[in-house]
Order: C-alpha cells, then structure tokens, then sequence
C-alpha cells in the first residue's frame, strides 16, 4: 500500500480477496495513517474492522460476513448493505452504521460503543450486553427483531423502533429479555406481556427515559434520514429487570 | 429454622498448652473460635469448623487439632452420611448444592494403576546429575513438514529453516498453571502465579475474569482466557498474553456455566472484569456465538484477526463422552493447542450433582483423544494439555507417556499455597486467603512467599521428572512423549488397557 497517502480517503477492492488478507491490508492502511477507507465488491469477508483499534472510518458497500467490528475498539463502520450475524461482537467502542438488516447476536456482549441498524435485526440481538463506568452500550435497530432480543442482558441500552411495523401489528419477538439482569430496553410499538422473560418489568417512560430516546433517536434519524419527532411522537414502553440479581436464590450455601 | 446438620469436625485444645491469645480466633474465618468474656477463655465451636487446619497451623502453642466428629448413623451402605445430610441441606434452603475443588467420589484414579519402566542391563539408565535432560516443551501447531535450506558458504554451510512456523509458546517445564479467575482467587494468588511462572519458564492462565492491570508486565507468561460472559476482554487483553484460550468447558461442572456471586465483585474484582461492583458475573453455560464446530472455529480466527496471528489459540473443553470426536473438530476449526479437562478438575463453585456426576476420567479422554487425533493424522496440528487431578511428577509422566505435550495443575498450585482441599471455595471465606476477595483474608497470601513455593513445586517436579527419564534411558521429553510403551496397566480390564492403549504389567 505503498501508494496510500497520509489522511486521504483509499479505495479497496474486496472481490476475491480473503479476510485474512483483506484485514492485513486494513491493518497496513491504518498504520500508514489513513483515516477513512472504502471498501468496494465486499462478498461476506468475516472479522472487517477487528484489531484496528484507531479512530478512523470505514465504508463498506456490499456484504461484510459475520462478526463485523469484533474487539472494535474505536472504529467508526458504516455498511451500504445487510450485515451478518455477530455484529459487533465484544466490541468496546466505536460506532457501526448499518444501511439495511443486521443478523443474529448483533452487539454480543458488547461493553461499549453504538450500534444504529436501519432495518431488521435477527435472533437475541444484544444478548450479554453489559456497561462498566462510563462505558454503556447502545444498539438503535430501525425495524423488529427475532425471538430472545436483549437475552441475558447485564447493561446498556437497546433500543426497537418498529417503523416497519404496519398499523395495528406488534413486534414478533417471543422471550424478550429472558434472563436479563440489568440495562434498559425501549420499545415503540406493540408488545404482549407472554412475549416478554419472566425477569422483565414494563414501565411507562419518564423524562429521564425521554432524554435519553431523544439523544440516540436524533442520531439514528440523521444517520438513515428519518424525521426524528415523527418517530417519537408514538408510545414507548420501557422494559427493566425485575431482579439485579435473578439468580441469586439459586443456591444451598 | 433449626439446623438437622451435625457438627463435621471436633476442635481440640490442649488446655495445658492454649495460652487464650486468640490468635485461632483471628485466623478463622467461619467462626469457629470464640472467646468467652464471662470465663476470659478461648473457646471452640466445632459445628463451624471445616477442617481448613489454618488454626492448627496458626496457633503459637500448639496447642490445637481438628478431628471428624465421631458421628455414627446406623450402617448402610445406599443412605451414607453425606447422602443424608445433602438432603437435610436441601430440605433447609430450597437451593441447589454447591460445592468446591473437583470431584472427591471414590472413582478409579488411573494414574495408580500405570506404571512406568526403566532400564536394566540391556540399555543403560542416564544420569540426569550428570548428563543434560532436555525438558523444554513447545505448545502450538506444527507443520506437516519442515523444509531446510543452506546458509554460508560450501567450507561453512549451516542449515536454517525454510518453513514459516506457527506461533509457539515455550515451556521450560511441561506445567503450566491452570486458569483460575481473578474474583474466584485473589489477586495475590494471581500474583504468585504470574511471577512463578515467569521465573520458572512456564505459563499461567488469568481464567475468565480479567487481567488486573498491575500483572500486564507478566504478560509473556500469561495464557488469556476468553469465556462465555467475555468479562474483562478487549483487544489490550488479548494482545497481552502469549496466548489465548477459549474456554468452553470445564471439568469440575461440564456443560453449565458459572455465576460469580455480587458479593465476590469487589471494587477491584469490577475493575478488571468491566461489570459493575457488586452484580453477579454471570457466565451462560454456551458461547452465544459457538453452536458448532464451525461457529468454533469462526471465534478462533476472530481472536486470532484481533491479534493478527501472532499467538496460538487454546480451546478448553471438559472431558466428555465423546471428547475424541470433538477434539477432532477442534483441531480442524484451528485450535492450536486442546486443553483436556477432566472430572477430577477443580472449581471454585460448582452445583454438586455435576461436579460429582459429569464427565468422564482425564487418563482415558487423553488417551482416547490422543489415538484419535493419530488415527487421523492430524496430531501434529495441535498440542494436547491435560489437566484435572495432576498431583505429583509420576502423574505428569505418565500423562506425557499417554500423549500429552503437556499438563495443568490448579488445585496442586493451590496447595503450595496453603490450600487443605477443605472444599469450602465457594463460601468465599477461605481461610488461608485464596478462593476469596476478603481483603483481611487475601492478604494471608503473600505474593514474595508465594511465587517461592509454587516456583519450589515446579523445581521439584522438573527434578524427578529428570530421574524419571534418566531411568527410563532417554535424554529428552519427546522421547517419553505419547510412548506409551512406556507404561504398564496394573489391575485393569482389557477394555481399560485397550482405550488407555497400554499393556498388562508383566506383558
């Protein structure tokens, strides 16, 4: 990457390329100093973005494979299509923009950072999601997810925005939270309490909850171009641990 | 509610010799010393003891002792003591049993029924005083084969090394110190481990909890754990080890998960697993991204892009039914070292009717392991590390005898530490300061101390191993390596001669 001039914007071609050697030559460009790459013809390489650990900015167009951002530390990647499963897994800072669906575990026990998708997310989206000190996780999803959505959470925020929702339909999502032991999730649009783990609470939202919908909405609405008082015009419902500790009567000491 | 439990043990004190300077009472932690204001006397409550000997150890007049409470039910060999008072436990809390170190049932222990050879009149023994014993191990994935090429010119020609090598680790002694989390041991044992290890030329392994940040500067000696509840993991994590290890199973509690209670996840304990102080770390019992051998092998090279192929990945799973099948995959998903855990390997708390139910022998899933992966041929690919019950040096051959490159020891290390096996790890009170994150408590483990005794066990096992190999007639640990011609079975059936791979004495 002899070629690759400090600052500027470079241009990848990811067709035929392994992930191996497509991350190798992530890992060149960054070192070199670029701040901003785009790679083009991206057919389902794995890892994009792992062990990069700076601040700079990746554009991907086609379909990056499965654990996108895993270990991010600091990256900022925007997908011009679907991402796969395992979206930002373990990730500890960093942002991931996705201009259409991401698949399963999306945010798998991630400690830090963002995560906006546009459309749809797959089974147990933000399962295992935890915080430490100023470190909170947030995952905005656009549209609905599959079953087990924020699965054994232990912090930050998920938030399901059901905008594809059509009128009257609620979110499919059976065992939402089950096992979850802290962190928040917001939801707009329908859900029934059957489809909800029994270590759940439901909650009207309040001011503090506005704040906060107000602040990730506004950056996912300028991310994907939506109306951001529009979206926040409907009902938000807030779900919340019962317990901190749901397994804590587990035991015979 | 009132308590059917009987006391365990009996405190004795030697009333000539106890000088009432409560320093028993000081060292218990379970309370079962007191002084009585009323007589200004030490006195004991035996139903509290654990029998940890602390006290014992402790007392400046030696003046105590601990016995087993001499409590007899009526004879029956189906509703035994310990079945009797596991019911009266569960009929006094609702809960599950739990419980610490590894499975303590009365199972057949193979390493005492093999037996090593040596040389007599037609091959000579080696002195190991005299002559060199190599023992340096190198733990990772080896080529299928090496190419060479000259160097220098025709008068002073030398070899070098065509092929590119995978990562390796070097062990100057083929034992390593088996992953223990920080939360479950206190950071002092992690600090003892660390520099022994460090000293000694071998690895330790943080277990699942984090590397504090004070034991980075060991970091070449260090084994990084990655575990379900991925506490603590970040890319400076990873790239501080000389190694990583996915932890799927362990051999104490096979296929469930682990739950660090809140009131073990202290401020420091928080600090290094990333969670908040006080909640529950809780590891779910499967990886939520590994389903498969192939979800397996996708996390082993996201570890491996993190740290751009730089460290060889460890895969820890619990010896199972059908570990040699598993193994296989393993392999084939890119594990560059296995970890073997057996049913004898210890926690620091486990629900009981797993640790005492779940999981098969170490002897036999390594041997079964081994011959597979032969069978195969795909042994080269990976390194075998063994690990679950290793007590002494004649453990440790004959597990290098059956195939393994190398073993862990745990609760062996533990022991060199003060630990008496009491099995009380997961009250979080341990008296001689280990399986704890009690501040009073963890500091009865000295770091300085410490790394001495566990680097003085290292020595001394390193040291018979040498005899070991000496009088076998061979100079070097390959040599002994997955030989099992080498041992013989004592007291087996065939079927048991046949999965070890090993011949009837006498044979």
């Amino acid at each position: 990457m002899a070629n690759s001039v400090h600052n500027q914007m470079v241009k990848i071609d990811a067709s035929g390329v392994l992930h191996r050697e497509l991350n190798a030559k992530l890992r060149d460009e960054v070192a070199n100093g670029t701040q901003k790459i785009q790679i083009h013809n991206v057919y389902g390489q794995r890892y994009i973005g792992t062990d990069l650990g700076k601040p700079v900015e990746i554009e991907i167009f086609g379909t990056p494979g499965n654990d996108l951002g895993a270990f991010m530390d600091g990256l900022r990647i925007i997908v011009h299509g679907n991402a796969q499963d395992g979206c930002g897994n373990t990730m500890n800072e960093g942002e991931i923009i996705v201009h259409g669906h991401a698949g399963d575990i999306t945010g798998l026990a991630a400690r830090g950072g963002k995560i906006f998708v546009r459309d749809d997310v797959g089974y147990r989206a933000g399962i295992h999601m935890k915080e430490y000190g100023d470190k909170k996780p947030v995952v905005v999803i656009g549209g609905t997810a599959q079953d087990f959505f924020g699965e054994y959470m232990a912090g930050g925020i998920l938030i399901l925005l059901g905008l594809n929702l059509n009128e009257g339909t609620r979110h499919r999502a059976n065992f939402v939270g089950t096992g979850m032991h802290g962190g928040v999730i917001y939801l707009r649009g329908g859900i029934e309490d059957y489809q909800l783990g029994k270590e759940v609470g439901v909650a009207q939202i309040e001011e503090e909850d506005c704040q906060i919908l107000q602040k990730f909405v506004s950056q996912f609405a300028s991310h994907f171009g939506y109306d951001v008082g529009e979206i926040l015009k409907h009902n938000f419902c807030k779900l919340f641990p019962r317990w901190l500790r749901p397994y804590g009567r587990l035991y015979a000491y | 509610m009132k308590t059917y439990l009987p006391p365990k043990f009996i405190v004795e004190r030697d009333p000539n010799r106890c000088t009432h300077c409560q320093v028993c009472i000081n060292q218990c932690s379970f309370d079962a010393q007191y002084h009585d204001s009323k007589s200004n006397e030490v006195k004991s409550r035996g139903e509290n003891c654990v029998g940890c000997h602390r006290c014992v150890i402790f007392c400046p007049a030696n003046a105590l002792n601990i016995r087993r409470a001499p409590l007899d039910y009526r004879e029956n060999y189906n509703w035994r003591p310990e079945v009797i008072e596991d019911i009266i436990k569960q009929a006094e809390t609702g809960g599950i049993l739990l419980t610490g170190m590894g499975n303590d049932k009365s199972h057949r222990i193979y390493w005492d029924h093999l037996v090593l050879n040596a040389s007599q009149v037609t091959n000579p023994s080696i002195d190991p005083l005299r002559e060199p014993m190599e023992l340096v191990t190198y733990l990772g994935r080896k080529p299928d084969r090496v190419e060479l090429g000259p160097v220098g010119t025709r008068c002073n020609a030398s070899l070098y090394l065509k092929t590119e090598l995978p990562p390796q680790v070097k062990l100057e002694i083929p034992v390593m110190f088996a992953a223990m989390s920080y939360g479950a041991v206190s950071i002092n044992v992690h600090e003892s481990l660390a520099r022994a290890a460090t000293e000694m030329g071998v690895m330790w392994n943080t277990g699942e909890g984090g590397l504090h940040r004070k034991l980075y500067q060991y970091g070449n000696n260090t084994i990084v754990q990655v575990a379900s509840g991925r506490f603590g993991v970040h890319s400076k994590y990873l790239n501080a080890g000389r190694a990583i290890e996915i932890k799927i199973g362990q051999g104490a509690k096979p296929g469930i998960g682990g739950h660090l209670p809140g009131e073990k996840v202290s401020a420091e304990v928080s600090t290094t697993r990333m969670i908040p102080q006080g909640t529950d770390a809780i590891s779910p019992a499967p990886h939520h991204d590994i389903y498969s051998i192939e979800d397996l092998s996708q996390l082993i090279y996201a570890l491996k892009e993190a740290t751009n192929y730089t460290k060889p990945l460890s895969v820890k799973i619990a010896a199972v039914h059908n570990s040699a099948a598993i193994a296989s995959g393993m392999v084939r998903a890119g594990a560059d070292i296995i970890v073997l855990d057996g049913f004898r390997g210890s926690t620091g708390a486990a629900p009981k009717v797993i640790r005492d139910n779940v999981g098969i022998p170490i002897e036999l899933a390594l041997a079964s392991v081994d011959t597979r992966l032969r069978q195969e041929g795909i042994r080269n690919q990976t390194s075998i590390v063994v690990s679950g019950g290793i007590r002494n040096s004649g453990d440790l051959a004959k597990a290098i005898a059956l195939g393994a490159d190398a073993v862990y020891i745990g609760t062996a290390a533990l022991i060199a530490l003060g630990c008496t096996a009491c099995q009380q790890c997961h009250t979080g009170k341990c008296a001689w300061g280990i399986c704890t994150t009690n501040l009073a408590l963890t500091k009865r483990v000295n770091p300085d101390i410490g790394s001495r005794r566990l680097a003085n066990l290292l020595r001394g096992w390193s040291l018979e191993l040498k005899d070991i190999l000496g009088g076998l007639g061979v100079n070097a640990l390959e040599s002994l390596r997955g030989n099992r011609l080498h041992l013989r079975g004592v007291g087996l059936t065939d079927t048991e001669l046949e999965i070890l791979g090993v011949r009837m004495a006498g044979h």
